[in-house]
């Protein structure tokens, strides 16, 4: 019997994991990133010849929780047309009995690789705006996400944003809840969970799904059931700290955020309250807070002292302050130089 | 209709139903006999070589003590025990195999009992050159931590060296011989630097047909690696995570 080196392990093993894309009109160019469920290959769509994403499952069959999920996936992404949202071309079953969907190829970098560059606070929360806006749009079609983190989104070459990653979108409303629940049944080994490269937990039946550290505290205690839009909102905020640079390590010990900005530290505070009552009702109001306070007004989720409503009015109207400032300065000297 | 899309799929790919944990409890002592053979297949050398390198045990006491631990799962039914729920196979295996070696005393008689599978042809041989030729890494397993991934990755081995032989019977089966020996150029040997040009000049076949046979036989190799995988695995949850052991990011 042949003996198998740890090269040559490795080998078989890369080999043998690559999808057999044979009778598709696919073909497999690059792996570019391996997630809880699966693996995401670049490849080209020979008929439309353009590149395309590629997500398949790193098990054969059809008919087990993971194809369930995928599945699930991609039906949950083919109704969220959103500009915000990544777009599902196809689905189906490779030659070799995994499931897979193509979707649109997204270049650019991850959120967690955009926070590192050395983009304004004021573009920050523009583009936090527009991920807002695609999870409000996901939740006005009835679907939230549950797993909102930084590793979830892209920021494309042209600014655009995309929310990826939908494998644990819960459906609140129509028929595909009976889905949901199949969904919530879904019980992975604790080995199994520390496998999941992005950190994402999930479990169901009052067990976790999420990403410590970005999933709401419900969400934590697993109340699949009850979690509505204000679960993610939740997330937003923590996602909203990470954007403005605060380490996780910070969020997840003390909420103390010097470096912040008080309004912007009200916001995150309010979007990442404990009880979902204190927390943003829709994501709309968040965006809302995050205009006003790019528009230097107050936010509603601070309440100024007088201080602080003056500095914001000095910020806000600086030039007409500064300008006054010189003209009423050039008047005295002026009544100075003459009085003399 | 999406759902009669996906049904398709498993049409093509039946599962194998039948396993190790099924026929270990069967009322059948020849199905018990024939369940135990495909595990001895799949995890002697793993034991063997865990039973030379973590116990320094010599190579004639380690060959006694491997055959005597698998008759001692047919006589004492340890698969019966098993909880797929609770733990991996691997990791129970490892964990009767420790307290296999704990008790050795009584080993050396059970050993002796262990007729049943006389028959099955162990190659410690070639277990012994795996160990010698530096194959594998003896301090890999210096850490308590590393016992398990130790025992994996020989698994691993065992487990892809038994699918690369069902390859090769296929191959031949088949008389797709040059596919075998493309895949065992390429995949096989250690050398870094043969490319699909030199292959394709080797062979005097187009560079397109060295992929393609290249492609070919790698998905015929996955085909029977979860093949056998399926067989030594105790539920359809089990195969799932180590499919992903196996071939997932969690692989070594």
């Amino acid at each position: 019997m042949k003996q198998l080196t740890d090269k040559a392990l490795a080998r078989l093993r890369n080999g043998a994991e690559l999808p057999d894309l044979s009778g598709t009109r696919y073909r497999l160019l690059q792996q570019v990133a391996r997630g809880g469920m699966g693996i995401v290959y670049a490849a080209e769509d020979r008929d439309l010849q353009r590149r395309v994403a590629l997500k398949v499952l790193e098990v054969p069959g059809s008919q087990g929780e993971l194809a369930s999920r995928l599945m699930r996936e991609a039906r949950v992404l083919a109704r969220l047309e959103h500009p915000g949202i990544v777009p599902v071309h196809d689905v189906g079953t490779l030659a070799d009995g995994r499931v897979f969907y193509t979707m649109k190829f997204v270049e650019g970098q991850r959120l967690d690789q955009y926070i590192e560059s050395s983009a304004s606070t004021s573009d920050r929360l523009r583009l936090f705006q527009r991920i807002c806006d695609a999870v409000a749009f996901a939740h006005a079609r009835g679907v939230l996400h549950r797993d909102l983190k930084p590793a979830n989104v892209m920021v494309g070459s042209f600014g655009e944003v995309l929310v990826m990653d939908w494998g644990l979108a819960k459906i609140m409303t129509d028929g595909l809840e009976t889905e949901v629940a199949t969904d919530a049944a879904i019980s992975h080994s604790p080995a199994n969970r520390r496998n999941d490269t992005l950190g994402s937990l999930i479990t169901g039946h009052g067990r976790v799904m999420g990403t410590p550290g970005y999933m709401s505290p419900e969400q934590a205690r697993g109340e699949v059931e009850s979690l509505d839009a204000r679960s993610d909102i939740f997330s937003l905020g923590e996602l909203l700290r990470s954007l403005l640079g605060e380490k996780p390590s910070a969020r997840l010990s003390t909420r103390s955020a010097a470096r912040l900005d008080r309004s912007l530290d009200a916001i995150c505070a309010k979007a990442c309250a404990q009880q979902r009552e204190g927390r943003y009702v829709t994501v709309q109001e968040l965006v809302s807070d995050i205009s006003r306070y790019l528009d230097g007004l107050a936010v509603e989720a601070h309440r100024e002292s007088i201080l602080e409503k003056a500095g914001r009015f000095y910020r806000r109207y600086r030039f007409f302050i500064l300008l006054i400032a010189a003209y009423l300065l050039m008047r005295i000297i002026l009544l100075l130089l003459i009085k003399h | 209709m999406l759902q009669d899309k996906f049904a398709g799929g498993d049409e093509r790919f039946p599962a194998t139903r039948w396993s190790v944990i099924e026929g270990a409890r069967s009322d059948n002592r020849g199905e018990r006999e024939r369940a135990l053979e495909t595990l001895c297949k799949a995890y002697w050398k793993p034991v063997y070589k865990y039973v030379r390198l973590h116990w320094s045990r010599g190579p004639d006491e380690a060959q006694d003590l491997t055959q005597g631990f698998f008759a001692e799962m047919l006589e004492r039914e340890l698969l019966n025990r098993f909880d797929a729920g609770k733990s991996r196979l691997r990791t129970y295996l490892r964990l009767c195999v420790d307290s296999f070696l704990m008790n050795e005393d009584k080993a050396a008689r059970r050993q002796k009992r262990g007729g049943e599978i006389q028959h099955l042809t162990l190659d410690f041989t070639g277990a012994e050159d795996e160990l010698g030729s530096g194959i594998i890494d003896a301090a890999a397993i210096a850490s308590p931590e590393s016992l398990d991934e130790f025992f994996e990755k020989e698994w691993v081995r065992s487990l892809f060296a038994l699918a690369v032989e069902d390859l090769r019977a296929l191959c031949t089966e088949r008389g797709r011989e040059r596919a075998f020996h493309l895949l065992e150029a390429y995949d096989l040997e250690d050398d870094d630097n043969i490319s699909y040009e030199q292959l394709a000049q080797q062979h005097g076949i187009a560079v397109t047909d060295v992929t393609n046979a290249l492609a070919w036989a790698r998905r015929e190799f996955r085909k029977i690696a979860l093949e056998r995988l399926r067989q030594i695995c105790g539920s359809e949850e089990e195969f799932q995570r180590e499919t992903k052991a196996v071939f997932g990011r969690d692989a070594r």
